[in-house]
């Protein structure tokens, strides 16, 4: 039971990551690729560590520390894997690079 | 003065509780090694973390806790969107930028908005300058719902308790 429950966690985070994978191949432009790898990446990764932590949980109990250090991670993800998609956009913003418009080519 | 105090204090407490964290060993040197760094940091950088009087700050923590589980919501609705997108044979975009005022006054105020936005359904935080939010959208309808009804804005400002 609980082998499904982690195989299920790691298998959706897995399918985000792919997803944002395909997203950048896919999308035309710059901004619109970081849509997809910046929102695909922080939900992937913290499901995967999700996954993780309860196996360790379950099989490994006696020391629990790993898992607390497994949630700061999570929250470590979740505070800076925005900012960065934020700092990339600004710096992309500021030194020129053209937005995609709908009907252009891709670039 | 008092405010002091507990910024200390609470910067010391949390300090320390990183430090059991990451060493994971429970004895006497580590332990007294532990205490004397957590309170050389705590005396010397507790203004970067806490602001302000204590009342205050218990009221934000307990706001932003509830604030959290909305994102986290917030999240997943934004991954669904993006790989519709992605996946979808035509791939549905229509990216524009679009720009709004905010009254948002703090910093801390000004990046979790900033972080939300990034976070939530089709949109991205290019920059803010003087209180005015540069947003990049993937198509009209995120944008839409960015700055027509701003009940993200209105939670931010209510967590920050900012009207």
């Amino acid at each position: 039971m609980l082998e499904i429950v982690v195989v299920a966690f790691l298998a959706v985070g897995i399918f985000f990551m792919v997803v944002g994978a395909v997203g950048l191949l896919r999308f035309p432009d710059f901004y619109t690729r970081l849509h997809a790898t910046g929102k695909c990446d922080t939900l992937g990764e913290v499901l995967i560590i999700v996954g993780l932590l309860l196996y360790h949980l379950f099989h490994y109990p006696e020391t629990p520390l790993v898992c607390v250090k497994l949630l700061f991670l999570i929250l470590f993800i979740f505070i800076t894997n925005p900012t960065a998609t934020y700092a990339l956009m600004r710096s992309a913003y500021k030194t020129g690079v053209k937005p995609w418009k709908l009907g252009d080519e891709r670039q | 003065m008092r405010g002091k105090g507990f910024g200390i204090l609470v910067t010391f407490c949390v300090m320390f509780l990183f430090w059991l964290l990451l060493s994971g060993i429970f004895d006497t040197l580590h332990l007294t090694a532990g205490l004397v760094c957590s309170a050389i940091v705590a005396l010397i950088s507790h203004d970067l973390i806490i602001k302000g009087d204590e009342e205050k700050i218990l009221s934000k923590s307990f706001k932003l806790a509830i604030y959290i589980p909305w994102e986290l919501w917030q999240i997943v609705l934004a991954n669904f969107d993006v790989a519709y997108r992605v996946l979808h044979p035509k791939m549905p975009i229509d990216p524009l930028i679009i720009e709004f005022d905010t009254t948002l006054q703090s910093d801390l105020a000004l990046v979790t908005l900033a972080n939300s936005i990034t976070l939530t359904p089709g949109t991205i935080t290019i920059g803010i300058t003087n209180g005015r939010f540069s947003v990049h959208a993937i198509a009209k309808e995120p944008a839409e719902a960015l700055t027509v009804d701003g009940t993200m804005q209105q939670k931010v400002a209510d967590v920050y308790m900012e009207w």
